[in-house]
């Protein structure tokens, strides 16, 4: 009886701390309490991402990189009636290493929050004089590609995102988010997330919450996604009404998220369930 | 003679103007942190009630609980297992925490079955409970019967 249930518990605590302790080993960096959806993840999809027995990345077998070469292309693309590629001004992609770990972050010359599409939306439009077609929407391919491979420059390196002084307001907005109830079914997102990682919430393991993965290759998908398409599909399961993906709130919500992952590697493209 | 019409008129409006908000939102009077009485009247059905349990659109209870229900995969065990609910718990203490579990616990992750969501609902369920009081009697009639002596 209760038997099965601390069983059912023990083995997901178990798998996440044999996990955490390899990747220790191989410096990579796994943060404080909360770990990376990664370690919350069916052996499967974890080696869809990184080959044990290679011990290195499973770019080949993770599906998301059909997408990240899309963004790759890209970035030697003359776009815009500038004439400009995105290498024309930042060079090697290698050059934004480092970079994507600090989104979302506060703009000066606007005054707002900017998630990394946000950034990339900007120099698209104001630098290059590009049209943002349908593939550099929000769920593009070419804008999810795009970010995935500026993230790719970052991979292995911590997130971390700046919660004081001007980006403040806005991560207060999604902590009081992240911390409000709502929906039919009236929970917030640290109901399950704070509450209950390592639970099962049926056949799911419940995680921490960290967006470090995203974009990402879901599985449920069988396509590369946003983070805020996943924040989305959380909402509609407690039957809240979501927001848009780019919106204030779901971005204000990513600041908070991130700050979560503060030290914990950066895993873009990533792969879950 | 027209104060009164109009104050029973005015008392009326009142009354149907609550009763037209609370359209969905069940009535039930809580005693000693239980709700002693049927929400209906009508005896549950505890056939129906594992059905309603089950249902993912409904009770969801496996989401959360482990029950003796083995023919479901995958049970969640965020909650307590409730394979011997029966045995511990009275129906009394299953309608509360059924149709409004914060009453007794503020900060539980549980859902109130008898009462509508506030925040951002999404518009299909706007100002619906997620289970009728039926439903919610059929499964205290189902639960009761969980005595710890089924496989699960």
């Amino acid at each position: 009886m209760r038997y099965k249930q601390i069983m059912m518990t023990a083995a997901g605590f178990l798998g996440i701390a044999i996990i955490v302790a390899a990747c220790a080993q191989r410096g990579i960096p796994t943060g404080g309490d909360l770990k990376s959806g990664y370690f919350y993840s069916m052996p499967e999809t974890q080696a869809m991402q990184w080959d044990t027995e290679a011990n290195d990345w499973a770019d080949f077998d993770n599906p998301g990189f059909i997408w990240v070469d899309q963004g790759a292309e890209q970035w030697d693309t003359i776009n815009g009636e500038e004439g400009k590629s995105c290498a024309e001004c930042h060079g090697e992609a290698s050059s934004m290493a480092g970079v994507s770990t600090t989104y979302p972050k506060y703009n000066a010359e606007d005054g707002k929050l900017r998630a990394l599409q946000d950034q990339i939306t900007d120099c698209l439009v104001n630098r290059m004089k590009a049209e943002i077609t349908k593939d550099w929407k929000w769920e593009g391919d070419l804008m999810l590609g795009m970010t995935a491979f500026v993230k790719l420059q970052s991979r292995g390196m911590p997130i971390n995102v700046a919660i004081d002084g001007d980006a403040a307001p806005f991560y207060e907005e999604g902590k009081t988010f992240y911390n409000t109830r709502r929906g039919a079914l009236d929970m917030s997102c640290a109901n399950c997330h704070v509450d209950y990682p390592g639970s099962w919430a049926r056949a799911d393991l419940i995680s921490n919450g960290l967006p470090n993965g995203y974009p990402t290759f879901r599985l449920k998908w069988q396509k590369f996604g946003s983070l805020h398409r996943r924040i989305s599909g959380c909402n509609k399961n407690i039957r809240a009404e979501p927001y848009g993906r780019g919106s204030d709130e779901y971005t204000n919500l990513e600041l908070y998220l991130a700050s979560r992952a503060n030290g914990v590697a950066s895993e873009a493209p990533g792969v879950r369930r | 003679m027209t104060y009164r019409t109009l104050l029973g008129a005015l008392a009326g409006a009142v009354l149907l103007g609550t009763f037209a908000a609370n359209a969905n939102a069940a009535e039930f009077m809580v005693v000693d942190d239980t709700i002693p009485a049927s929400l209906t009247g009508k005896a549950g059905d505890p056939a129906a009630g594992k059905k309603t349990a089950i249902n993912k659109k409904k009770g969801n209870c496996l989401a959360c609980h482990v029950m003796p229900i083995p023919e479901e995969q995958f049970h969640g065990n965020i909650g307590p297992n409730l394979g011997e609910v029966g045995n511990t718990m009275s129906a009394a203490e299953m309608r509360i925490r059924l149709a409004d579990p914060k009453l007794i616990n503020p900060g539980t992750i549980m859902p109130a079955f008898l009462k509508p969501g506030t925040t951002r609902v999404l518009k299909k369920f706007e100002g619906k409970a997620i289970l009728t009081p039926q439903e919610v009697e059929d499964v205290i009639a189902y639960l009761l019967t969980l005595k710890g002596d089924l496989p699960q």
